[in-house]
């Protein structure tokens, strides 16, 4: 087994256990331990035509057949795998039939959020103890993945078991985790998330929405607006104003849980949006309700600290999915062009086209390179908010520049609603504007640069 | 503890004018025997079904390396029953088997996440591999079985690279096992399993008593999703690792491949306006 490798980074590696463990140490502990397997061949030039064994070597998205393929990409292991293949068997059988009604609907079913809970697709990452699945953020990100590869925008599962849950779970009291917690994760209960308001988005510090202490109680006043999951949701996080006094905006505000049913809370309309049809987003109001203690999630006038400390993974989610979603269209869109004619000859075989897929593949493959390091280094808990915005902005800008290319190489069925790519297109559209506009990103990586 | 008679064959008589007792301890020994099934599963890593096959250059066989690979189909149908017969409380323990190399621990790894208790895998590699036969793989969980003390071995039908559809028959011929091969339902009856086969003329049902050996045919099930909780418990179950030469097995082949070609390519059609058109051109061609 004295055989050497060059691998796309066009490095020899001698086959030595040793050398191949000291490769992997540098990395995270992520990578699984050594087994013998056969390498998949990386078709670098000059390679030699020749199977080794090195120690467990996944390829990257870069030399496979697919972008898609299960089995890729170094920060996941086998297990990833095997849950990748279920979770894929669930979009394309459960979800992705019923997109199309949900759509018309502006909403998916409750069935499908059961169905979710029952396959363990829900609250993957929320600790055994507080009756989640306890698995490894990686997990979690499998399921945003499979998503964007399912071309399926409309269940809020992302917002509801990674932004959700985790405010609850990190901030909640055991009474809070014990309500709440398990229905969530079997899907029986329905999260949201309610900051943007019809007069501030990225000017959070400009809410109006406020909570009055009365007694013990609190009485809530204001509206919320774009809320994912709103209309379905039945436990929403309200951002509330609770110290108008206070020095500055961020000082005074805090969480709280407001449950579908409690008087005064009124869910106004599903929004007719132009794209993520499927998707509940939903305007809420609050006139006079009466919150109980019990409702104060964390503590008071410390909601602004739990956001900036949560906001990270919400924009390592919107980041991923803008990586995953790209991902699709581009194999959506090698597909179209392989088969549709022109001029004599499949579309393929214009330079103009191969060039554009090249450039776009690159790209993307360039971009999946960042994530996957964002996504180990969020694994190891060591992913700073830095970082986090600039994997939103780049990887959100990234993919509607391939929406946009990608619906062009489509043509004509390219613009009908029919088309994968249509939807995949205008879906793309929000990526930059929610979660933080990638101005507002902007805004926070600089002022890490010039301070 | 009762000591487990085989009441197939003798009547153990505890008193001799008790004859009642002898008859409620009859089923009884024969229920904890049916509550008791230790199931071997034989799971097949093979070319994933959705792949588009291609012959190696020098025809000697298809392209493997590189390729994605996963279960064989109806070994995940053969999985799905035996893990219903334990949620039915039927089978007290599944062992999941599989022949080949190394990556073979990434199927039995599936099948332990769809419900298998413990996994065995039975390190075959390289020209050796290659040249395995069914009948080769049938003596290994023949003796598999008796070594396992397994009453109950469920294969699947045929694997979708070599279709050869003979293992399972195999397997219960060595063990002198009855077999009940592309079973659509298996039901618990008594002291015997009645199985529905599917056969050319329709559908079958035989009765065979235990320990046997049966062959998932397509509509037995529909197999699970691996759940992720499924997944984190599998992680803690034990896969031994054996050798062919363990079980006495000795893996030198006994068929050659001498080629492998593709299918010859779909040649056009004829259209035709008119019967008498067409029995005309079927006698032209000497087919009629």
């Amino acid at each position: 087994m004295a055989a050497t490798v060059r691998t796309v980074l066009s490095r020899v590696l001698p086959q030595s256990g040793a050398l191949a463990a000291s490769l992997t140490a540098g990395a995270s502990s992520r990578l699984p331990a050594a087994t013998s397997t056969l390498l998949h061949r990386c078709r670098s030039t000059g390679a030699p035509d020749e199977v080794v064994t090195l120690e467990q070597f996944r390829p990257e998205t870069s030399s496979v057949p697919s972008t898609m393929d299960i089995g890729t990409r170094r920060i996941f292991t086998e297990d990833h795998d095997i849950f990748r293949a279920s979770v894929r068997r669930f979009w394309a059988e459960e979800v992705a039939p019923n997109h199309t009604q949900y759509e018309k609907d502006g909403q998916v079913s409750r069935e499908v959020w059961l169905k979710a809970g029952e396959q363990g697709l829900l609250g993957v990452n929320t600790p055994e103890e507080l009756g989640g699945i306890g698995a490894d953020v990686l997990y979690s990100a499998v399921v945003w993945e499979e998503q964007m590869y399912s071309n399926c925008s409309g269940p809020g599962y992302a917002m509801h078991s990674d932004i959700v849950m985790p405010y609850i779970q990190k901030y909640g009291t055991p009474e809070q985790h014990e309500r709440l917690l398990p229905a969530m994760v079997a899907g029986s209960k329905i999260g949201a998330l309610a900051m943007t308001e019809p007069g501030a988005g990225s000017d959070l510090q400009g809410i109006r929405t406020n909570a009055k202490k009365d007694g013990d109680d609190w009485i809530l006043n204001g509206s919320k607006v774009f809320i994912t999951n709103g209309w379905m949701a039945d436990v929403t996080i309200v951002v509330a104003i609770t110290n108008p006094q206070a020095k500055s905006a961020a000082h005074g505000i805090s969480l709280f849980l407001v449950e579908e049913g409690m008087p005064g809370f009124k869910k106004g309309r599903k929004l007719d949006k132009i794209g993520l049809k499927a998707q509940d987003t939903a305007e809420l109001f609050f006139d006079d309700v009466r919150l109980p203690p019990s409702a104060l999630l964390g503590q008071e006038n410390k909601g602004f600290v739990y956001l900036m400390q949560e906001l990270p993974q919400e924009r390592l989610i919107i980041a991923d999915m803008a990586i995953a979603s790209s991902e699709f269209m581009f194999e959506e869109t090698r597909n179209y062009v392989k088969e549709r004619k022109a001029f004599g000859k499949t579309v393929s075989r214009l330079q103009t086209i191969q060039h554009k897929l090249a450039e776009i593949k690159t790209d993307i493959v360039v971009g999946r390179a960042f994530l996957d390091q964002c996504l180990e280094l969020h694994n190891q808990g060591r992913l700073d908010s830095n970082t986090a915005s600039m994997a939103k902005f780049w990887a959100s800008d990234l993919q509607n520049r391939v929406a946009t290319q990608c619906l062009q190489m489509h043509g004509g069925w390219g613009y009908m609603w029919e088309y994968p790519i249509a939807k995949a297109f205008v879906d793309s559209r929000v990526q930059p504007i929610y979660g933080g506009s990638n101005e507002i990103m902007k805004e926070l990586i600089a002022r890490n640069i010039v301070t | 503890m009762w000591p487990i008679f085989d009441y197939g064959r003798f009547v153990s008589i505890i008193s001799s004018s008790d004859v009642y007792g002898v008859v409620w301890m009859r089923s009884l020994a024969q229920l904890h025997k049916m509550a008791n099934l230790r199931v071997l599963v034989g799971v097949k890593r093979v070319i994933d079904y959705a792949v588009k096959i291609r012959v190696k250059p020098d025809n000697s066989g298809v392209v493997t390396d590189g390729v994605k690979h996963s279960m064989n189909p109806f070994c995940e149908i053969a999985m799905e029953e035996a893990v219903r017969l334990k949620e039915k409380k039927l089978a007290k323990e599944i062992i999941a088997v599989s022949c080949g190399p190394a990556q073979a621990q990434e199927t039995i790894r599936t099948a332990l996440a769809m419900g298998a208790d413990r996994g065995i895998h039975v390190e075959v590699t390289g020209k050796e591999y290659e040249n395995m036969t069914p009948l080769h793989v049938s003596k290994i969980m023949a003796k598999l079985a008796q070594d396992q003390e397994a009453n109950l071995v469920i294969l699947g039908k045929q694997s979708i690279d070599g279709d050869n559809n003979q293992t399972g028959q195999m397997t219960a011929a060595l063990l002198d096992w009855p077999q009940a091969t592309f079973a659509s339902e298996v039901t618990k009856e008594n002291d015997h399993l009645k199985v529905v086969r599917e056969i050319d003329g329709g559908l079958e049902t035989v009765k065979v008593t235990l320990p046997a050996v049966i062959t998932a045919d397509l509509r037995l099930n529909e197999p699970r999703y691996a759940t992720l909780p499924n997944i984190m418990k599998a992680k803690k179950k034990k896969i031994a690792k054996h050798k062919a030469a363990d079980f006495g097995v000795d893996l030198t082949p006994t068929l050659e491949v001498v080629g492998v070609e593709d299918p010859p390519v779909r040649q056009a059609g004829q259209k035709v306006e008119s019967t008498e058109e067409l029995v005309a051109k079927l006698k032209d061609s000497g087919v009629v």
